[in-house]
């Protein structure tokens, strides 16, 4: 397990490093971030200079060694647009979008696991036929239109829900304000994490089901049903655990997405997470922030698929994880 | 900063404690909240509308373009060098400290300073301190637009930005791209006060018990909120969460509109639309015919009519009404028969093939603008292969002149008609800066002679005339095809009384004068 995890570490560090070098030979496609800083106005002589001093003149590979050294000591340089070190102004957003996926995957787990299950043992049923069919126009509804949907239904129709923003936040310690322990806050989480959740949640139930179907079709059930067994028993222990796996595996890949992607269902709300802040550097050129955010993601995804493949070993012994003998 | 954060996470809580019995708090969201605490560290729309609630300027425009007095009382011209402002008396800064000649000095010398507004301030000399309550302003020759330029001095409390801060930096340090003093604190003579700032998320601008001016509105807080989204700043205001936006997108004019609790209020705006043809890099644009008959092809009225909503005014010129060098006979002039005409007469009945960029994200409906114009132009056989791209990468490709026709809005800084000549029409000239933004590589030595007259006339009636003949040169060349001055919007809730009262053609809305039922 022990070399496991190193090699799992060692793993990380290539990629962000790799995901650094990338971003940092795209940032000059993105803009100037110059331009963003200064008035239309101000002369070619003053941008230059600003430029010299911002060291963004100097040729690519000083540019990312003088980055790399800085990075050994955690410092990913400053945000051009916070003014402040590029790694706490993500550390200062992440809560928020960690708190809108942590309620999306509840949503998610609590519905997809009985509509999956359901529809998988009584695939012929009305019932079940709806929830596919619904399912089915559930992908297909771009996220941010439903997003404005519900903006336009419950915000400004019926003014029963806020319509952006995270709402009174709670500060939990360090950099993380929590929009959890309040009810105003809790009422500005609802929307955004059911917009979210309306793309994820038929995903899952269309994979448990077609995955527990084929589960419920193999040898060993037959043989459960031949022993006698009760079906419950059949189906909640004996199938559904062995529909688990690839479910984690998608599940795990999922979560890094969301937490990566949840750019549109931020900004429609004005949710102030990590996808926000993305979009936002993109469009201001702040590159620095742009290119921590990557090297951030990117660890992310290692640190998720790592935890993948440990449940992975719990789930189902017959798995063995690499590294261990 | 820490200090400031649970200072003003204390008053938020206490706000929720209390509730608010008497207190009038307007909601406000905007597209982005101004980037810092400090006005010089940007020229910028967002930081004069910031200027405008904390600070106050010497003098500022109304809703019909004349000056008012703010902290200066009265000003008078001694010399064609000098105008001696008579400032306020028993104005405070919000740190305490009294205002004085002193600070205006100070504040003058820090304009001077900083790499956006020293451009602006080139002209000026050291201004005189005549005694605590009096200050000679000198230009370095004679200057028309010094009152205009006093709409952008907002003096800074010199004593409060003198000194180190706990890092060892100068106070009055200015700083666009780390922290500093000046960006995270605050102590102007304006009618609020920063009370708790978190950038891109909230601002709380609480009234200052000691302000001067006992006459303006009743709002004692404001809580300021960017909302990126278009739909949502909307749907914000139409379901009650805030009381006021700014910008409103033009697809949600008839909404409000129909809104009954809701006003809109637009107002013509200064800031052109324009396409550049690029002579160097396709010589059929040199021709003065060709170029006329573009401008005889694009139906900017139609543009307004069918992509602006009509919110916006057809352009024939550059300066619009109420500018100097507005000329009124100078309307547009659209007419499909005579642009073919001209394309015979240049010796192009066939056309050509050319390259055209826009940003998609920088001005109103810019991309649809420029889909549109680009269709025109094939009425005239001229084959337009159109990029769009976001502004971010786009002043990029402007700067590098990458396309044959490219567009440019502008809105002067000095809200003056010479300023849109020098930047986008005057010849190109790396040393003075002149035609920084004339991708057009347009050049006309009579043109850039008058705005350089123009600089140094003082006399109102000669000014007049000579930029009034500038825009005559510039429509009958057909320097530039002009497309529409852009509206400003603003749509609030109807307790807002006189909401319509308090914004002007430079959108620094003046919110301190906002009266709230």
């Amino acid at each position: 397990m022990f070399a496991f995890i190193v090699r799992r570490f060692l793993q990380a560090v290539f990629v962000m490093l790799v995901i650094s070098l990338i971003g940092f030979s795209i940032q000059h496609q993105i803009g100037d971030p110059v331009r963003d800083l200064v008035g239309i106005s101000v002369s070619k002589k003053e941008r230059e200079a600003l430029r010299e001093k911002l060291g963004l003149n100097d040729p690519f590979f000083i540019q990312y060694g003088r980055f790399l050294k800085k990075a050994l000591h955690g410092d990913l340089g400053r945000s051009f647009f916070y003014k402040k070190p590029a790694v706490d102004v993500i550390l200062s957003k992440a809560p928020a979008t960690l708190e809108l996926v942590f309620v999306t995957s509840i949503l998610v787990i609590v519905f997809s696991i009985p509509l999956g299950i359901y529809c998988a043992i009584f695939p012929k049923k009305f019932l079940s036929r709806l929830i596919m069919g619904a399912s089915v126009v559930g992908v297909s509804i771009p996220v941010f239109l439903t997003a404005i949907m519900l903006i336009y239904i419950f915000s400004v129709k019926l003014g029963v829900m806020p319509s952006f923003g995270r709402g009174e936040l709670v500060h939990i310690g360090g950099y993380w304000y929590s929009g959890l322990f309040t009810w105003d806050g809790l009422k500005h989480l609802v929307m955004p994490s059911i917009a979210l959740t309306s793309i994820m949640l038929p995903l899952f139930v269309r994979l448990i089901r077609a995955e527990m179907m084929e589960v419920l079709e193999s040898e060993y059930i037959r043989f459960a049903w031949a022993k006698g067994l009760k079906p419950k028993r059949i189906w909640f222990v004996h199938a559904f655990k062995n529909t688990l796996l690839p479910v984690i595996t998608v599940g795990g890949v999922q979560l890094g997405t969301l937490i990566a992607f949840t750019i549109l269902t931020e900004s429609v709300f004005q949710w102030q997470g990590l996808g926000f802040l993305f979009v936002e550097a993109v469009e201001r050129a702040d590159t620095t922030l742009l290119v921590s955010y990557l090297i951030f993601v990117g660890f992310v995804f290692v640190l998720i698929n790592t935890l993948v493949d440990i449940i992975y070993g719990l789930v189902n012994p017959m798995v063995r994880i690499t590294g261990k003998k | 900063m820490r200090k400031l954060f649970s200072l003003g996470l204390g008053i938020l809580l206490s706000l929720c404690l209390f509730g608010l019995a008497n207190a009038k708090t307007l909601r406000l969201a905007m597209d982005a909240d101004p980037v810092s605490m400090d006005p010089h560290v940007q020229l910028s729309g967002g930081m004069l509308q910031y200027s405008q609630l904390v600070f106050d300027p010497l003098v500022r425009w109304t809703q019909d373009m004349k000056f008012e007095p703010r902290l200066a009382v009265k000003w008078e011209r001694l010399n064609p060098t000098t105008v001696r402002f008579y400032l306020r008396k028993g104005v405070k800064f919000h740190s305490g400290n009294p205002f004085t000649a002193k600070d205006v000095a100070w504040t003058m010398a820090r304009l001077k300073k900083s790499p956006d507004f020293k451009g602006l301030f080139e002209p000026f000399a050291e201004p005189k301190i005549v005694d605590d309550y009096t200050i000679d302003i000198i230009t370095k020759g004679p200057y028309p637009l010094l009152l205009n330029m006093a709409t952008y001095i907002f003096p800074m409390d010199s004593k409060f930005y003198t000194g180190k801060d706990e890092n060892g930096q100068p106070k009055d340090a200015i700083v666009k791209t780390g922290p500093s003093f000046a960006n995270s604190h605050e102590s102007g003579t304006g009618k609020y006060v920063v009370a708790y700032r978190e950038q891109g998320v909230k601002w709380i601008l609480k009234a200052f018990k000691d302000y001067w001016d006992k006459n303006s509105g009743n709002v004692d807080e404001i809580i300021l909120t960017p909302i990126k989204n278009d739909a949502t700043r909307v749907a914000a205001l139409l379901s009650g969460d805030v009381d006021f936006i700014m910008p409103v997108p033009p697809q949600d004019y008839s909404r409000i509109e129909k809104n009954p609790n809701l006003q809109l209020i637009t107002m013509p705006g200064a800031r052109i639309i324009t396409f550049q043809l690029n002579q160097k890099r396709r010589p059929e644009f040199a021709n003065k015919k060709v170029r006329q008959a573009i401008v005889y092809a694009v139906n900017n009225v139609g543009i307004v009519e069918k992509i602006m909503k009509g919110k916006a005014t057809p352009a024939g010129q550059q300066s619009p009404e109420g500018f100097l060098g507005h000329v009124p006979e100078l309307t547009p002039r659209y007419d499909l028969a005579k642009a073919k005409q001209l394309m015979k007469e240049a010796g192009y009945p066939n056309g050509f093939e050319c390259s055209m960029i826009a940003p998609n994200n920088r001005y109103v409906n810019d991309e649809k603008i420029a889909e549109a114009v680009a269709s025109m132009l094939s009425k005239i056989n001229i084959k337009v292969n159109l990029k769009t791209m976001p502004k971010a990468q786009y002043w990029d490709q402007f700067d590098a002149r990458a396309a044959d026709i490219q567009m440019i809005g502008w809105h002067p800084d000095t809200e003056d008609s010479a300023n849109y000549t020098e930047f986008l029409l005057m010849c190109p000239d790396e040393k003075t800066g002149y035609g920084q933004y004339n991708s057009g590589n347009y050049c006309n030595p009579e043109v850039d002679k008058l705005i350089l007259q123009a600089q140094t006339e003082t006399n109102v009636e000669k000014r007049k005339a000579i930029l009034q003949k500038v825009e005559r040169i510039l429509y009958e060349d057909a320097a530039f095809v002009p497309l529409h001055w852009q509206h400003l919007s603003w749509a609030a809730s109807k307790k807002l009384k006189n909401a319509k009262d308090i914004v002007n053609k430079q959108n620094f809305p003046y919110f301190g004068n906002l009266i709230m039922e």
